[in-house]
């Protein structure tokens, strides 16, 4: 085990609920498979926020459910046979949402933070 | 959406997510090999970063489920790992309830069985018995003239008809056999709307008289006596010495209570000497309704015929209305009250198992109440613990509903053999007896009922008591306490439950004791029977028939270890009827019908049995037709007709008094109990054999040993002397009675109650347990204290007993109210016994006492046994 969480270290673990809004941003530029979503993620954050795939189909086949994103099949440039994902109405209402919300909690916790920082100065 | 639709849509997600796992593998490999891995490389490295594949398939299938069923399954696998960590509460609560539910399935079996669908035949409900009444008999049999004119003047039924149960003797291979058999009008197989399963129905020409002898057989018969063959349809069949043309065959399936298990169906063709006369009642009708017409109005259609033609032959039609009634209620309206007991009997079982469960799952509710607070306290909405309850009780119901449903079953195929089986062809109804979908669906709403009332229970407990008090230490003596409450008024419920059964039980027992031992007038025991059947042929003429009588009687006397033996038409202990109307000769006569029961009998009948001379003398065996007519009368009739008059010497005649019917009256006897056990005692008249004979009688023997050894020789002996005459129906008189139906009813229902009862009062008296020693484990700390403080042992037992006396005192005296009503209810059932017997009330409150006593002094005891360092230690 010890070696694994070595190789873990400089990455960061997606917060719970995060990987949702993660998904739906990522969508937001087009249609894409469970893959390309995960280098999506991998890359725009660069390299330190990496998706763990058994985290990220049961998030995909959630969202679905509850209507936020739907699928279809289709080839990749590769002509690979994938299960596409894209946002619906209902999932861009969501990801706005998600999006202030997500925006509230950073400036509270940098706000909350920051005051921590000079109480612990002065 | 149906379960193959639902199947296919998981298969189809199923292949799909394999197969977008498998093409994110392979964009990560190309991916990797496009940066320069080898494929080898690139594969494993891609696996190992992927990670679990199984368990990230499993984790997105999970996603596919609602909600609902996956938090219900969680559920159900918690409460299934409770149940099974608290062994000992699953098997007490699983067992109580099973045995609850099966007792109230099976009686419902056996209620749907009799009550529910009685008759199959199409459209039952329209099917009616149609009787004539006397003053004697609510339901009288027809005369075949009156039913000529009821069925050519009424205007309500589709088609009337009629039919009267006999007996041939059928040339068996062995010699003459009795057979049951049953004569009907032409239309009465399409008035049931039976189809026969081979040949043809009856013919209106086949009812006149002079038309063809022909006949119908069972489908039994057909298959035992004819060999099952299909060109037996056409053939002959020999009838007590007569020819009848096989004309058909009936189902396997057909039925028709009333004639039991006739094998030979023939036709009333209106040519015996009993239907030529008004006043000669032996039919009885079944008539399907006209659309449009309602028992009412036919009851009120026949009535009116039935007057008219009292005042047209007022002097055979005097007094005799119609009884109309729908078909059900002639075949199995006797076992309704019964059978009604019985569903009450086994629903109290029922109550007292729920409230038994419902107060176990109270008490293992209140242990977890830390629990609850726990999971409350972490977040659990108040629904997802009442989903718990729900799931909890879903699980106890439908484990102990399954095994309630397999024990119905096999008591009902057990009640199903308990029933003699020479009583089985008179309620063909209960060969159907078993699981059916009704019986299901009752099953299904007992258990819907438990469900709601195990899932309530604790909720409402719950909600009543602040949850956050579960978690503070010292709460659990106020707690306790509403518990406590509860529980005592659930114990007293089952206690009074428990009271009103087994006062039932008493009642029924004392009954049949009394119906047991009821004044007889003879002596039953060492008397042995047998039915003799002679043909026609033969023995049509008087002479023949006294001479039969006379060689049988020589015969069977000579027999090893018979004292006496005579024959006579009818045995004490049957049926009232069979009945005579007289008249007194030099008395005044107001045209009533005074209908008495007529037997005939041979000289040493009276002596054979037992039966008391009171006046005059028996009869001789030389009094035959040669001699003037002579009769002897009982009791009842010389006290009714002849008050504070000696009737020796006096003469009856018939209605008219015709000089052929006159007879002297030469004896009295004591009352002897001609109709069933709790008839009442009816006017009779006992005509010599030797005057009065007949083809069809019974042969009784005094015997000086066990009469069942004697009883296999009389057939054979018979048999040999007359070779063309049948006997059967071995049985002791004493057996007889016993097996008789009034018996068995009465048996039957004081057993089932007695079970029901004793079921009761053991679920009764643990309940009271349960509820005792709960109040003394709290009170442990209480007790400590007091035994600290110097009370006495006694002092400990009284605090205890006190507390369990008054649940008890509360539970008898609720029990008693409940128990006159019940038996009040159900007091026609009740023979030699009145609904608020003192003697069994107080027996059955002293014995419940008692065992209630006992099962609280186990408690209390333990209660004296407490340390009183320990008990102040503990919390």
């Amino acid at each position: 085990m010890q070696p694994q969480k070595q190789s873990y270290r400089d990455r960061i673990e997606l917060l719970q609920g995060t990987l949702d809004l993660l998904i739906l941003t990522t969508l937001q530029w087009g249609p894409q498979h469970g893959y390309g979503v995960s280098i999506a993620i991998k890359a725009n954050s660069g390299d330190v926020l990496r998706v763990e795939t058994g985290s990220l189909y049961p998030a995909l086949h959630r969202l679905e459910k509850q209507g936020w994103v739907a699928s279809e099949w289709k080839l990749t440039e590769t002509n690979q046979r994938a299960k596409f994902y894209r946002l619906t109405a209902g999932g861009k209402k969501q990801l706005a949402a998600e999006q202030s919300r997500w925006e509230q909690l950073v400036k509270a916790m940098a706000a909350a933070m920051n005051a921590g920082l000079k109480e612990s100065e002065s | 959406m149906s379960l193959w639709q639902r199947w296919c849509r998981w298969a189809r997600r199923e292949s799909e997510l394999d197969e977008e796992i498998q093409a994110h593998l392979r964009m990560a490999e190309r991916d990797r090999t496009e940066r320069g891995e080898a494929a080898e490389e690139a594969r494993a490295n891609v696996r190992r970063e992927f990670g679990n594949l199984l368990l990230t398939k499993e984790v997105t299938r999970a996603q596919w489920r609602s909600a609902w069923l996956d938090q219900f399954t969680l559920d159900l696998r918690f409460a299934v790992r409770q149940f099974l960590k608290s062994g000992a509460f699953a098997t007490t609560a699983i067992t109580v309830l099973a045995l609850g539910m099966c007792a109230s399935i099976t009686i419902f079996a056996l209620v749907d069985a009799a009550l529910i669908k009685p008759l199959p035949y199409p459209d039952p409900t329209r099917l009616v018995e149609v009787t004539e009444t006397t003053p004697q008999f609510p339901r009288a049999n027809l005369s075949y003239l009156d039913y000529q004119d009821w069925k050519r003047l009424n205007t309500v039924f589709r088609s009337f008809d009629i039919f009267i149960g006999n007996g041939f003797l059928f040339a068996a291979p062995t010699g003459a056999e009795p057979t049951n058999a049953a004569s009907v009008s032409a239309g009465f197989f399409q008035t049931l709307g039976v189809k026969l399963l081979l040949g043809r129905d009856f013919l209106p020409s086949e009812e006149v008289p002079g038309g063809p002898r022909v006949v119908v057989l069972s489908y039994r018969t057909w298959r035992q006596r004819f060999g099952g063959k299909k060109d037996v349809v056409g053939g002959a069949a020999i009838l007590s010495g007569q020819v009848y043309t096989i004309i058909g065959v009936l189902p396997p399936d057909f039925q028709f209570a009333p004639l039991g298990a006739s094998e030979f169906w023939t036709t009333i063709d209106g040519k015996s000497e009993c239907a030529s006369r008004r006043s000669c009642h032996d039919l009885d009708g079944v008539a399907r309704l006209k659309p449009g017409a309602s028992i009412e109005s036919a009851q009120a259609n026949m009535t009116a015929i039935a007057k008219q033609l009292e005042r047209q032959y007022p002097d055979s039609n005097r007094e005799q209305g119609a009884s109309v009634i729908p078909c059900a209620e002639a075949i199995v309206g006797n076992i309704r009250p019964i059978l009604m007991v019985l569903m009450g009997g086994a629903g109290l079982l029922l109550v007292i198992a729920w409230v038994n469960v419902a107060s176990l799952v109270l008490v293992r509710s209140e242990s977890r109440r830390r629990e609850m607070a726990v999971r409350s306290a972490l977040g659990a909405s108040a629904t997802r613990l009442l989903g718990q309850f729900v799931t909890e009780g879903v699980v106890l119901v439908l484990a102990a509903g399954a095994l309630g449903l397999v024990l119905a079953d096999w008591a009902a195929q057990a009640l199903k053999t308990l029933i003699p089986v020479d009583m089985m062809p008179g309620m063909p109804f209960l060969q159907d007896l078993g699981l059916n979908w009704r019986v299901a669906a009752f099953a299904g709403a007992l258990a819907v009922l438990g469900v709601l009332l195990f899932s309530l229970t604790p909720s409402i407990h719950f909600a009543a008591s602040k949850m956050r008090d579960g978690l503070t230490e010292g709460s659990r003596g106020s707690a306790g306490k509403g518990w406590r409450r509860l529980g005592s008024r659930l114990v007293v419920v089952e206690l009074a439950i428990a009271m009103v059964l087994l006062v039932g039980s008493g009642l029924f027992g004392k009954s049949l004791y009394q119906l047991l031992h009821v004044r007889l007038g003879f002596r039953p025991d060492h008397l042995a029977t047998i039915t003799v059947a002679a043909p026609d042929v033969g023995y049509g003429k008087d002479e023949q028939r006294v001479k039969l009588g006379r060689d049988i009687v020589a015969k069977v006397e000579r027999l090893p270890g018979v004292q006496s033996a005579a024959v006579a038409t009818m045995l004490p202990v049957s049926f009232n009827g069979n009945t005579d109307w007289i008249r007194f000769v030099g008395k005044p006569y107001d045209g009533k019908h005074i209908e008495v029961n007529e037997r005939d009998v041979s000289s040493e009948y009276f002596q054979t049995i037992g039966a008391r001379l009171v006046r005059g003398r028996y009869f001789s065996d030389a009094e035959d037709e040669s001699k003037p007519k002579v009769v002897i009368i009982n009791q009842t009739l010389a006290n009714r007709y002849f008050p504070g008059e000696d009737p020796i010497g006096k003469q009856i005649g018939d209605t008219s008094l015709t000089p052929k019917s006159i007879k002297t009256i030469i004896g009295v006897i004591e009352d002897v109990k001609d109709g069933a056990l709790d008839s009442d005692l009816w006017p009779a008249e006992y005509h010599p054999f030797n005057q009065d004979s007949s083809t069809f009688f019974r042969v009784i023997a005094r015997t000086s040993q066990r009469p069942e050894a004697v009883l296999p020789a009389m057939g054979p002996a018979i048999h040999q002397l007359h070779p063309d005459v049948g006997s059967d129906g071995e049985a002791t008189m004493e057996g007889r009675i016993h097996n008789s139906m009034t018996a068995y009813l009465h048996r039957s229902s004081a057993w089932l109650v007695g079970g029901f009862a004793a079921m009761a009062l053991l679920l009764g008296v643990v309940g009271l347990y349960g509820v005792i020693a709960y109040s003394v484990s709290q009170r442990t700390r209480e007790i400590g204290v007091r035994m600290a403080l110097g009370a006495e042992h006694a002092a400990v037992y009284g605090l205890i007993l006190k507390e369990a006396g008054q649940l008890i005192s509360m539970g008898i005296g609720l029990g008693t109210v409940g128990a006159i009503a019940a038996a009040t209810l159900a007091r026609t059932l009740l023979f030699g016994v009145s609904s608020w017997d003192i003697q069994t009330i107080i027996a059955v409150a002293v014995v419940l006492g008692i065992a209630a006593a006992a099962a609280s002094f186990v408690p209390a005891r333990r209660a004296t046994s407490v340390n009183p360092v320990e008990a102040l230690r503990t919390e």
